[in-house]
C-alpha cells in the first residue's frame, strides 16, 4: 500500500522533500542559530552592533578551518595537521609584512595562498603514494609543519599590513555585517561553490562514499584525493591569514584549530565516513559554538564550563542524531 | 604459479615479506637496535646501563599510552580522551595530597573518575554509535574543562606532587631500573596475556577485522566497546601518576604534548588503525623507538623546532615502509 502511495506521488513533490531531508540537518542548526541569538539578546539586552561584529572577527579562523576539514572529510580522509598549517602560514604572512609596502604585502598574501595549496598537495600526494591512512600521515605532518613555523619564527611577532586588518575588521556598508562575515562568505562562495558543482566537486563526493565504486566508475581516485588535500590546504591557509589579520602578529604555536574543526565539521553534518555534507553546515556550527561560549561569560559562567559545554553539546548532538538514526533504520 | 616464485631471489624476498608481515616485531627491534648504533656514533660512550634505565623511564608512560590506542585501534577506534584525563589524573592528585585519605584518597578518586568518564566513551561509542574520534574529542574537552574548573576551587589550598608518585614515577633501582616498571611490568602481562589467551582479547581483534561478521556470531559489539573504554581510561589515568611523578609536576595540560606520540608510537608499532591488526608488544617497542629517536635527536644538538620536523617525517617513512613491507602482494 505504502509503496503504491508514493510512487503515484509526483516526482517534484519527492524531489522536495529528498532536499528538505537531505539538509535537514543545516536548517536545524539555523533555527538552533536563530534560537540562541534571541536568547543572547535577552541575557544582554545591550548586545548589539559591538556584540555582532565582535562575533564576526572571532569566528572567521575557525570557520575557514571547518571548510577546510570539511572539504578533505567529505573526500573519505581527515586532515590533522590544519592547526600547524595555519600556524606557519600565519607566521610566515606577518613575518614577510612587517614593516613592508601594500603592495608587497598583496604579493605576499597571494605567495602563502600558493604555498598552502603546495603543502595541502604535499600532504595528499603522501597520503597517496604512502597508502598509509590519513589520520596517521597528517597526524606526523602535524609535527613536520609545526616545527618548520618554529623555524620560521621561534615567538610570536611580525605584523599584518594594515590593509588585510581593514579588509576583516570593522562594519561593511550596514554597522551590522560585519566585514569579515562577508570576506568569508565571498570567498568560500568563489571557490567551493564552482569546485561543487563540477566534475570535481562529484569526484570529491564520489571518493568520499565509496572509493571502488568510484574507481570502477572512471574517478580518478589518487589526483582527487590530492586535489582535496590541496583545497583543504588553502582553505587552512585562508584560516591562518584571518588569524595574522584578526591578531595581527603571527604565532608559531597551533592553537586548538585542529581538533575543534573535526569537532565542528560533524555538528555542520558531515559524516566522517565520508561523502556526505557541505561546508555550510560546519560555518554556522562555528558560529553557534562562538555564540554559546559569549552567552556563557554573559551569564557569568567560569570561562572552563565552555570548554565542558562545547564537549557535551558535541557528543549530545551526535548522540540525539544517532537514536533519530536508529529509530529510522527500525521502524 | 605466481611471479613471486619463479626465482629463488624473488621467493627470498617474498620470504622476508612473509616474516615481518607475521612477525613486525623484528624489523622494529632491528630499527631500534640501528637509532642505539646511531646515538652511540652520534656521541660515544653515551650508551650504557644508566642510559638505557633513562630511556626505560621514559618509555614507560608513552607505552602505556600507546597501549590505550592500542586497545581502541584493534576495535577500529581511538582515544583522543587518554591525554585530559592522564593530566586531570595528575593534577587532582597532587591537588587532594592535604586531604584526610591523604595520596591512597586522591588515587582511589582519580582512578575511579577515569574509569567514569571511560564508561561514558563507551556508552557514546558502544551503544549510541557516535565516532570513536569525536566521542573520546568531546569526553576530553569536558575532562580538561572540569579539570580547569577544579584547579580555580583547590587554587588556595596548596598542591604538590606526592612524595610516593615522585619515586615511583622517577627513581630507579642503582641508577639504572626504574621504579615504574613495577607497575608497568604486571600491567603489560596483564595486557599481553588479555589479548592472546582471552575471549575477550580475541573479541576485541574480531570487532576490528570484520564488525559485521563478530555480531553474526554473537558478539554484542557495545559490551565489548564499553569494557574496552574503561580499561584504557584507567590506564591513561596510571600513565598520568606516573608523569606526573616523573616530571615532578601538576598541571592540566601535562600530557597534552603526549598525545599524538601514543598514537604515532601504536602506529609505528604495527598496530593498523583500521583495527583487527597489532598487539601490545609492537606499541612498547614503537614507544621505546620514539624515546631513542628524541635522545638522538636531541644528541645531535638539534634544536627543537628542526627535532620536530624530523619526528614527523620519520613517522611518515616508518609508517609507510610498514605499509608496503606488509601490504597483501
Amino acid at each position: 500500500m505504502s509503496v503504491q502511495a508514493v510512487a503515484t506521488q509526483p516526482e517534484r513533490a519527492e524531489v522536495l522533500v529528498t532536499f528538505v531531508r537531505r539538509n535537514m540537518w543545516v536548517v536545524a542548526l539555523i533555527g538552533l542559530l536563530a534560537v540562541l541569538l534571541v536568547f543572547t539578546k535577552l541575557i544582554q539586552p545591550t548586545y548589539g552592533v559591538a556584540g555582532v561584529q565582535g562575533l564576526g572577527i572571532s569566528i572567521l579562523p575557525l570557520a575557514f578551518a571547518a571548510v577546510a576539514q570539511a572539504i578533505i572529510v567529505i573526500a573519505g580522509g581527515i586532515d590533522l595537521s590544519i592547526g600547524s598549517v595555519m600556524a606557519l602560514t600565519s607566521v610566515i604572512a606577518a613575518s614577510f609584512m612587517e614593516g613592508q609596502s601594500d603592495a608587497f604585502g598583496v604579493a605576499v598574501v597571494v605567495g602563502v595562498l600558493l604555498l598552502g595549496v603546495a603543502i595541502g598537495a604535499t600532504n595528499g600526494t603522501l597520503v597517496v603514494l604512502t597508502r598509509v591512512p590519513d589520520i596517521v600521515v597528517t597526524l606526523a605532518m602535524s609535527f613536520v609543519w609545526a616545527g618548520c613555523a618554529l623555524l620560521v619564527r621561534a615567538a610570536p611577532g611580525g605584523a599584518a599590513s594594515p590593509w588585510l586588518l581593514n579588509l576583516v575588521i570593522g562594519p561593511f556598508a550596514n554597522p551590522w555585517i560585519p566585514k569579515a562575515a562577508i570576506v568569508l562568505v565571498v570567498i568560500v562562495a568563489i571557490i567551493w561553490i564552482p569546485v561543487a558543482r563540477g566534475r570535481v566537486g562529484i569526484a570529491l563526493y564520489a571518493i568520499g562514499s565509496n572509493q571502488l565504486a568510484a574507481f570502477r566508475s572512471g574517478v580518478p581516485i589518487g589526483r582527487t584525493k590530492i586535489l582535496a588535500y590541496a583545497l583543504t590546504g588553502l582553505f587552512a591557509t585562508l584560516a591562518g591569514l584571518s588569524l595574522t589579520a584578526s591578531t595581527s602578529i603571527g604565532t608559531p604555536v597551533p592553537g586548538p584549530y585542529t581538533l575543534e574543526s573535526v569537532a565542528a565539521v560533524v555538528l555542520g553534518g558531515v559524516s566522517l565516513a565520508g561523502g556526505r555534507g557541505g561546508v555550510f553546515g560546519p560555518i554556522v556550527a562555528v558560529v553557534v559554538l562562538q555564540i554559546i561560549q559569549n552567552d556563557m561569560t554573559f551569564l557569568n559562567f567560569d570561562p572552563n564550563y565552555a570548554l565542558v559545554a562545547q564537549g557535551v553539546i558535541l557528543i549530545g548532538v551526535l548522540v540525539l542524531g544517532s537514536v533519530i538514526e536508529i529509530r529510522r533504520s527500525r521502524r | 604459479m605466481s611471479a613471486a616464485a619463479s626465482t629463488p631471489a624473488r621467493l627470498n624476498v617474498s620470504g622476508w615479506r612473509q616474516l615481518f608481515r607475521d612477525r613486525p616485531i623484528i624489523p622494529l627491534l632491528g630499527l631500534l637496535v640501528l637509532l642505539v648504533v646511531a646515538i652511540e656514533l652520534a656521541d660515544p660512550g653515551i650508551v650504557g646501563p644508566e642510559w638505557a634505565g633513562v630511556i626505560m623511564r621514559a618509555s614507560v608512560p608513552l607505552a602505556i599510552l600507546g597501549g590505550c590506542q592500542t586497545l581502541a585501534m584493534l576495535t577500529g577506534g581511538i582515544d583522543l580522551s587518554v591525554a585530559a584525563i592522564a593530566s586531570m589524573s595528575g593534577f587532582v592528585t597532587a591537588t587532594l595530597i592535604h586531604s584526610p585519605g591523604g595520596v591512597v584518597q586522591g588515587i582511589i578518586v582519580v582512578l575511579v573518575v577515569a574509569a567514569v568518564a571511560g564508561l561514558l566513551n563507551g556508552i557514546g561509542i558502544g551503544v549510541f554509535r557516535v565516532h570513536p574520534l569525536i566521542m573520546t574529542l568531546g569526553m576530553s574537552f569536558m575532562v580538561l574543562g572540569l579539570a580547569n574548573v577544579w584547579q580555580l576551587q583547590t587554587v588556595q589550598t596548596g598542591a604538590g606532587v606526592p612524595d610516593s608518585l615522585r619515586w615511583i614515577g622517577s627513581t630507579t633501582v642503582a641508577q639504572v631500573v626504574p621504579y615504574n616498571l613495577l607497575v608497568f611490568l604486571p600491567l603489560t602481562a596483564l595486557i599481553l596475556v588479555g589479548l592472546r589467551r582471552t575471549g575477550y582479547g580475541r573479541l576485541l581483534y574480531a570487532i576490528g577485522d570484520n564488525p559485521i561478521a563478530a555480531r553474526l556470531s554473537g558478539t554484542r559489539a557495545w559490551q565489548v566497546l564499553i569494557v574496552l573504554y574503561v580499561i584504557s581510561a584507567v590506564m591513561a589515568a596510571i600513565a598520568g601518576l606516573l608523569i606526573s611523578g616523573l616530571t615532578n609536576t601538576a598541571s592540566v595540560s601535562l600530557v597534552d604534548t603526549y598525545l599524538l606520540p601514543s598514537v604515532a608510537a601504536a602506529v609505528i608499532g604495527g598496530t593498523s588503525i583500521l583495527g583487527g591488526r597489532g598487539g601490545f608488544g609492537g606499541t612498547i617497542v614503537g614507544a621505546l623507538i620514539l624515546t631513542v629517536l628524541t635522545a638522538l635527536l636531541t644528541v645531535l644538538g638539534l634544536p627543537e623546532p628542526s627535532r620536530q620536523v624530523l619526528f614527523g617525517a620519520i613517522i611518515v617513512v616508518v609508517a609507510a615502509a610498514y605499509t608496503r613491507v606488509t601490504a597483501e602482494a
